[in-house]
This record gives structure tokens, sequence and C-alpha cells, in this order.
């Protein structure tokens, strides 16, 4: 049975009518035969039910499957996803981008990832955008001279450790073979020297391209450096230094003092990836875009793997002890709690400040991979409810958890995707690591384990896979969201709508919002966004008469209304 | 955080670093976000619509809404037909645009498709079911040829050979812009309706990439040049349009005048004092009347506050850097201004900007250094030596004006780092009004900055 009380949940408060079968039905409304019977399967109600003995069964979201040509969508591409995401934010590789201008220049330092070098004396690359810049006559001829001699400008400009080439749309079409020009040049240069065949096209989103990216990764640099790692070691796993969200993790994993031996890929560099394989656990935080890489050095080297969350208080303080829980160690153990003992007072007070201001508002949120699962742990701390929700790429485990896995089929988009073949390696693999974690797992810790988005959010709320721009505008219209949570595509139009949105892939040149202080700067953020009094200087178009509706709050006929009204939203 | 400085140690470099330009698709969506009721599709994969939305919107901080044909690795295999076919159906039902822009890609082109082969096939095999399809513009552009300028131009150049039709001729003026700012666009009706001319201005993206907040839901901005005002570019008494270095191949103006014989005027673009004069003696000369009267106030000022000016920026050493006609433009009044453009660059690579610098700084033509099809890193070892005071161009000159230590006054496209990107002003003479003044005004703040003494009068 059903786990809510009352069935059809309403969604747009004081309004039961606006239930989330309702606004399916308007999402689905004027779409073709053959494009709403695909959306159908992506627009699903988390309608939670629970079996006779106990197990959660939850619907099926058709995700990770191709947009429909013509809908407006917030999906990027494969090279987008390999080379703007997973490989951006490595400082010390340079990214040589083969193809037409227009690849390179879009993902120049387009997201916010930072990085720190000890000294000014170490590589930053992350500022130059190289490209082949490939004209007609490349295209017609073949580009892999030009490559070549790219790579060759970058090794004599920089000395790098590394060069990553990474192929866009035309390069797959002309049969230009990166790796070849790469494995040559490797050998002539005496680096790394690798290549991403990310081409665009490839896929179905950008997250073909974490996929490609992380398979190169695997294949061409962890496992290259032996140095020993100390007992309490991690890899973190799929944090990409948004806004400096690393920066707080590290900090904090310091002074728990858990060595942090890599980051997949937030203020990363070259040595930290080539080491990886001497971590004693990996912390997984992107279950989307790196689970495999987990599975991958799990097999290769025998590092068990975990799903941590470092958004949101709670989840941080939980993910910390489940760190140390994993280690099993008594000062650990006093380390962890020390260090969530001095976070934990700033953060109830942020929460008795801002909670009152913001309890009881609806969020949605359409972003990512995972931060649209993430970052509703912020919003409950903040009593805010999320009514709606959906990823842009993910999977349907992402959804509906891991155990879905065995039952995913692959579809022709997804099959030519790389899936590595792995053995454990005869000399690297730490038979003790996986003797560890056996005896751990037997003990009743959880390995591997991640229960998706929807388990944890409320019955029948609205779930919404690979939302387009007129579906938005929709949910807008109908729902009234006191914030929308996206990117820098959506903000607009939801912002000439009256809603404030909450930009989750550059944090509006915010942040950081990971940890205990991030979790403060978010309720803050959150505070000023939904209180702000700006918004009642916008008269939202459903203050417009439209039909059916009744306006949320009240609209102001003179400058005296508008004042007292500013007066009781800003007391 | 730091960085890195490249030197160059071989030369001329093969790879582009730091480019200064864009790809050609997205001058062409700029340009289609100028016609009232469209929607554009990219024909290729969808990430090449993704990456041009993000980069438009982070300049004019507004919805920019653009479909694509979603290409497979399938649909790369056996073309794209079907997948424009579906987008064009989708994009119809769910926006009902006036009009479809199609613009290809690099894919697309690379696998060399044929649009205008598909579209009539689309057209002429559409069954019940299938949505009545507006008229759809289509423009190849490949990003392996030109840049966004190239882009832009072409796209007009498409709209009006697709759409204009012939008829008896009309009172109004075709404006052909080139890729100026929403608030110049606005400036230039004011202007033309102040001469008492009935204008259609083509692209015309004043309102739908600058526009207020909705009381009404809209699927697509409001504004835009008519369907009606574009098939009545063929009818127009004259058409202006503005650039000194793309070729007549690409010119709308060109077209029209082949065609229906529509007196065409070529000039470079609006900025500064003497091309301003340009336009507005174009104008004057096409409907036979003065410079309006608040319009000559205007140039009377600014020719005032350039003689007040003229102290801080005499003998001052300028980088400028963007599009080729804009870099023209700049130069041509940093010329009037009494200050040095010591370097002129631009990722274009027309061939032609030398000629148009000379043309319209004839005084300084020796002097100036000319680079085309350049790019940032080879821009920053240059200007390095130069001991410019100033750069003057868009925000991707960040880095350059951080390492050199030298102030940026940013104009163009993109500018992702300031707000009001949207409502430069950049042409006519209030728009070199705007320039002058801020261009003293970032001249003083970094003598301020960098003074111990702390000055507040300059």
């Amino acid at each position: 049975m059903s786990e809510s009380s009352t069935t059809g949940d309403t969604l747009l408060s004081g309004d039961a009518s606006v239930t989330a079968t309702v606004v399916r039905e308007e999402l689905l409304r004027d779409y073709p035969a053959k494009t709403k019977k695909k959306r159908e399967k992506q627009i699903v109600i988390n309608d939670k039910q629970r079996g006779e003995d106990g197990s959660l069964h939850l619907p099926v979201v058709a995700a990770n499957t191709r947009t429909v040509p013509g809908i407006i969508t917030q999906r990027g591409c494969c090279y987008a996803g390999c080379k703007g995401v997973i490989l951006g934010p490595t400082r010390d590789i340079v990214n040589i981008v083969h193809g037409p201008i227009g690849c390179s220049f879009y993902s120049w330092l387009t997201r916010r990832n930072q990085t720190h070098t000890p000294t000014d004396e170490h590589d930053n690359f992350m500022t130059y955008c190289f490209s082949t810049d490939m004209t007609e006559e490349n295209i017609i001829f073949g580009g892999e001279k030009r490559l070549r001699q790219a790579i060759q400008e970058a090794y004599d400009l920089f000395h790098p450790k590394a060069i990553a080439v990474f192929s866009t749309c035309p390069v797959g079409l002309i049969g230009d073979d990166v790796h070849q020009v790469s494995a040559e040049m490797k050998k002539q240069l005496g680096i790394n020297v690798f290549a991403f065949s990310c081409e665009g096209y490839k896929g179905v989103s950008q997250s073909a391209g974490h996929h490609i990216a992380n398979n190169q990764i695997f294949k061409h640099v962890i496992g290259e450096d032996d140095t020993e790692r100390s007992q309490w070691s991690i890899n973190l796993l799929g944090e990409y230094n948004i806004g400096g969200d690393a920066f707080v993790i590290e900090d904090l994993l310091e002074r728990c003092g858990i060595e942090l031996v890599s980051t997949f890929s937030g203020n990363s560099t070259y040595d930290q990836f080539a080491n990886a394989h001497m971590a004693r656990l990996n912390a997984v935080m992107c279950h989307r875009s790196i689970n495999y890489v987990a599975d991958m050095i799990e097999k290769k080297y025998g590092t068990p793997w975990i799903k941590v969350n470092f958004i949101g208080a709670n989840a941080t303080a939980k993910s910390l002890r489940k760190i140390a829980e994993y280690f099993d160690d008594r000062k650990l153990t006093e380390n962890v709690e020390r260090v969530i003992g001095e976070e934990f007072p700033a953060v109830v007070e942020a929460q008795r400040k801002y909670r009152p201001r913001c309890a009881g508002k609806r969020a949605v949120l359409f972003v990512g991979g995972s931060r649209a699962h993430h970052y509703q742990e912020l919003f409950s701390e903040l009593g805010m409810e999320t009514i709606a929700a959906g990823y842009e790429f993910a999977h349907r485990d992402d959804y509906e958890g891991r155990q879905v896995l065995p039952t995913i089929k692959i579809d022709a988009d997804s099959r030519n995707i790389e899936e590595l073949r792995v053995d454990a390696d005869q000399e690297k693999f730490r038979e003790s690591d996986r003797q560890k974690g056996l005896k751990r797992e037997e003990q009743g810790y959880t390995f591997r384990e991640y229960d998706g988005m929807m388990a944890e959010m409320k019955d029948q709320t609205l779930i919404i896979d690979d939302i387009s721009h007129s579906e938005a505008e929709r949910l807008i219209k109908m729902v009234r969201p006191d914030v929308f949570c996206a990117g820098i595509k959506e903000k607009y139009s939801v912002q000439k709508m009256g809603v404030p949105c909450k930009q989750l892939h550059s944090y509006d040149y915010g942040g950081p919002y990971a940890g205990f202080t991030g979790a403060i700067n978010f309720y803050e953020e959150i505070d000023r966004m939904v209180n702000a009094r700006i918004w009642s200087r916008v008269q939202p178009p459903w203050e417009n008469g439209s039909p059916g509706t009744e306006s949320s709050s009240p609209s102001p006929t003179s400058l005296e209304e508008m004042e007292e009204l500013e007066e009781s939203t800003n007391s | 955080m730091t960085t890195h400085t490249a030197k160059r140690v071989n030369s001329p470099f093969v790879a582009t670093r730091n480019a200064c330009k864009l790809c050609t698709p997205l001058g062409a969506c700029l340009a289609f976000a100028g016609v009232a009721g469209a929607r554009t599709i990219l024909h290729g994969s969808q990430g090449c619509a993704t990456y041009i939305r993000r980069y438009m919107i982070s300049h004019f901080k507004e919805p920019v809404d653009i479909a694509s044909s979603n290409f497979s690795e399938s649909a790369t295999i056996f073309g794209g037909r079907e997948n424009l076919r579906a987008g064009l159906a989708n994009v119809t039902r769910q926006y009902q645009p006036e009009v479809i822009g199609v613009a290809t890609t690099c894919l697309a082109e690379t696998i060399g498709e044929d649009v205008g082969m598909y579209l009539h096939e689309i057209r002429s095999q559409s069954s019940a079911d299938d949505p009545a399809l507006p008229p759809v513009v289509h423009v190849g552009t490949p990003s392996y040829c030109g840049t966004h300028a190239e882009g832009y131009l072409a796209t007009v150049h498409a709209l009006v050979s697709q759409l204009a039709e012939d008829g008896s001729s009309g009172e109004h003026v075709n404006v052909f812009p080139n890729m100026f700012s929403p608030a110049d666009l606005r400036y230039l009706k004011e202007i033309c309706h102040d001469f008492g001319l009935p204008v259609t201005l083509l692209p015309d993206y004043s309102d739908t990439l600058d526009g207020p907040t909705w009381d009404d839901y809209q699927l697509i901005p409001e504004g835009g040049t008519p369907l009606a005002a574009v098939r009545r570019t063929g009818q127009a008494r004259a058409s202006i349009e503005f650039t000194c270095v793309h070729g007549e191949k690409a010119s709308a103006g060109r077209w029209l005048e082949d065609h229906f014989h529509v007196p065409n005027h070529r000039l470079p673009m609006p900025i500064g004092i003497r091309a301003s004069d340009a336009l507005f003696d174009a104008l004057g000369s096409i409907c036979g009347g003065e410079t309006p009267a608040r319009h000559a106030a205007e140039r009377g000022r600014l020719i005032d506050s350039l003689v007040d000016g003229h102290k801080y920026l005499f003998e001052r050493r300028a980088v400028v850097f963007g599009e080729e006609d804009l870099v023209a433009g700049i130069a041509g009044l940093l010329g009037e201004l009494g200050v040095h453009p010591v370097l002129c660059a631009s990722g274009g690579d027309s061939g032609r900007l030398r000629s148009a610098i000379a043309g319209l700084v004839p005084d300084q033509a020796e002097q100036i250094q000319v680079r085309q099809a350049t790019d940032y890193a080879d821009l920053e070892e240059l200007a390095g030596d130069l001991k410019p005071d100033l750069l003057i161009g868009n925000s991707k000159g960040y880095w350059l004006a951080r390492r050199l230590n030298v102030p940026l006054v940013r104009i163009g496209f993109p500018i992702h780092d300031r707000v009001g990107g949207a409502r430069l002003l950049h042409v006519g003479y209030r728009g070199a009004q705007q320039l002058v003044d801020r261009t003293i005004n970032t001249l003083l703040e970094s003598i301020q900055e960098q003074s111990d003494e702390g000055y507040s009068y300059l």
C-alpha cells in the first residue's frame, strides 16, 4: 500500500486540486503521441509502495534515454561531460580540444571549478584554452598532423606531466585516430599523453562523457604511482569543487585526521590520480558520474567503496561518521566527534535563525545527476519541502537505487560507451583491504549502497527526468514553487515569472555549500532568495487572471499596500 | 590562485590558445533571436544548443531557448532527416512559432546534410498527423568556417534571400545591423524614427534579449522583426548595412540590390563621430532630410566632451580586440580621441581588417599593429611589449588585463563578468559618448587606485 496516509497530495499549498496527477497530465498534454508516450515514462509520480515484507517498491523512471529532437533540454553532450566536468577541474594536465573552435571556447572556465596551487610555481592550466581550431581543410584532408603539432606546442610551452586530447563531433567522422597520435607523442615526448573519444553525438547526455573520461583516467593514470598511504586514507570520488566545496571537505577531513589521497576531480592533480589506488577506502559523492570508477578500483586493487554526501549538515556528520566507522578506530572516532561538535553549534544557531523564515516553503530541483537529490537535505534542514525533482543526466539507479542495476536495459545509445573489463591486478591488489571489507560487511557495515532520490522523497511527489523548457514553465504556472533550483539556462526564464532560481551548477557565483559552513551559507542564501523584497515588484503571471488559480499572496494595488506587504514579508 | 603565462617558443602556432572568436552557429542563434515569434533549431548534436544557450544567457541574462535535432550515433551514420522532421514537429506543437530558423553545426556539415532538400521533402511528404509548419529559414553554419560574426551575417542573408518578396516600393528603409547590443538596436530605431523614416531592423533582438519581467506566460519572448516586415525588405526604398570587412557574398543588402533593386548603403559600424556622421548622412540622403535637431545636439555635446576629455586621452595607448568590424569601429573612435590603437586584433580572418582600419584611421595606419586569426595568448605576448594604458574588448580579455595590470573597458560580446552587457551602447553619437565617458573614467579609476596621494579631483 501507499506510504502516504492521504492519497493525491497537493503540490500547490492551499489548492487541493493541484495534485501530482493533475500536473503530470498538464505537462504531457500537448505532446504528439510518440513524444507523449516517451515522456510518460520519464514524468512519474513517486508512488511509494511497501511490500508485505516492508520492502520499498518504486515506480520505474525511464532515465538515460535520448531526448526527443525539438524538445529544449537541459542536457549537454558527451564532450561537455568528459572535458568540461571530469577533466576540467584538474589543474596540471594540459587539455587540447581537437576540433573546430566552439567546443573549446564554450568549456573555457565556464564551470566554476576552483583550484589552489601550493605555490605560484606549481602548474595551473585551467585558465588556458587550447584548441586545434580545425578549418575546412582539416575536415577534408584530416587533422592528425595538426593535432600532433598542437601536442608538440603544448609540450614546448609548458613541459606538463600530461596532455589530454578531446575529440569533438567532426573528429570521429573524418576518422582522425586521436589515440594513435597520442600514443606516438607519448613515446616521443616521454610524458603521458592520452585521448578521449568523446564526440558530442555519443550517448544521450554528458553522462556518456563522464564514463569515457573516467575509463581513460583509469586506464592511463590510476596505478602509476605506488607511494604508500596511511591507514586512514581515502579518495573522494565525484566531487568537482564548485564554489570551493572541495576546500571545505578537505579541511574537515584533515581536522579529523583522515588522509585525502585524491579527489576526482575537484582541486585535483595528475599525481593524485596516479596514486589513487593506494587509498584504503573510496568515498563516492556523485554516484552518477563516477560509481564505475569505484567499482573498477575495487576489482583491480581491492579498495572497498561507500556512498557519502557532504551536502547538508546532517549528511556531512553522517558521512564523516560512516568513514570513521569503517576504519573502526577509537582515536579516529573521537576526532570525528570532536570536529562535528566544533561545527554543529553554528549550524544549529543558523537553523534557529533561518528556519522560521523558510519553513513550509516549497522547492523544486532539476539539476545534475546527484545534486537534485543531495540538495534536498539542505532544504529539509530549513523546513522546506521538495515537491518535485529530477535529474538532467542521471540513470535509473540514481532515482530508484542501486538494486535496480541488474534490471537496467542498455539501449543503442549507451551500448557503444565502453565498459572496461577489469581484473584484479596480480601485483597491486591489496587482499588485506578486501578482507577488511568482507569482515566489516559481516559486522553489518554497508558498502556500495545508494538508495537513490525517490526513496528519500515524499510519497506522491513528482519526478521529472530531463525536464524540458516548456514543461518547466508549465510546472511553475501550476505549482508556483518558492524556489526553483536549476542552472543558468533556466535561471532567467524562471525569474521572469517571479520565482527565484537558485543555480546549482555555478551556485550563482556563491558557495561553498558543502560541509557545515557550506550549509550555513546555503541557509542564508535561500533566505535571501525566497524572502527578498524584489519579488513583490514582479507581478507573476498567475496573478494576471490565469484561470483556475488564486494568488498565493495578495497583489498590492498601491504604494502603501506594497510597503505594508514588504514589511509583513520582511519583518 | 596562480595561472600560467605562456611564453612563445616557436612560431607560428598551429594551435589556437585562448580563442578570440566564437563559433559560427552562435551568430546564427543571435540573428534568429531577433525575428518575431522565431524558434531556432540547431541541426546536429544537442551539446551545441546547450553550450550556445549557456553562453548567450551568461551575456544577456535573459532566456535564450534553442532546440536541437539531437543527433544520435545512428543519425550521424544514416543522416539526420528524421531527426529534423521530429524536431520541426515538436517545436511547432510546443511553441507555435511564426518562423523556424534551422542552422547547421559542424557535425551536420561534415556528413554533408542537405537541409534545403530535407525541408522540401519534409513539407511535401507530411502526413495528416504532422502539424502545419511555419516558414522555415535555413542557413549553413559549419563552425570550421569563419566565426560567430560570419554566422550572424550569413543568417541575416538567409532570412532575406529566403523570405523577401518583390512588390511596389515602400517608404521604409532596411537596416541590417552587425552584432550590436539590444541598446544599440533600440537607439537605431529611435534615430530612424526621428528622421521620420519607417524602418525594418533585421534582426531586432532589442526586446527578445532585453525584456521586462512577464506578467503573462510567454512561449516565445515578445519582440523581434515581424515576419511580414522581413518579407517586405524586398520593397524597401533603401538598405543600410554595417560592415567593412565581410565580403558581399553574405550581404543581405547586396542580395536585395541584385534581386529587387533596393539600393544598398554599405557603411562601417557607426562607432565614433565620422562613422556616425556617415550613418546620419545616409539616412538624410535616403529621406531627403537633415539630421534631427536632438541628434545634432547630441553630436555637439559629444564633441564638447571630447574637448574637455582630451587631456585624459591624448597619446594614450590602447589594445583593441573582438569581432573585426567592432575592432575597426573602435579603432576609428580612438583615432578621433587622440588615443593610439597600438594593437588591433581579432580571431576573425576576413583578410580585410588592416585595410578597414587604414580607411578609418588613415593618419595612424602605419603605426597600428593589426592581427587577424589571432588568440589571447598571442595578444598577451604582443601587448606586453606595447605598454598599453588600457584594453578595450569583451570579458575574455579579463585575464590579459589581470596579467598586464592594465584596465579593461568592456564592450561587445561576451560580457559575463559585469551586468548590463545588453544595455551597453556602442553606436551613434550617444554610443560614442558612453564609450568616451567609460574610457576616461576607467583611466581615472586606474590613476586613483595606483596613486599614493589619493587625489580626489582629477
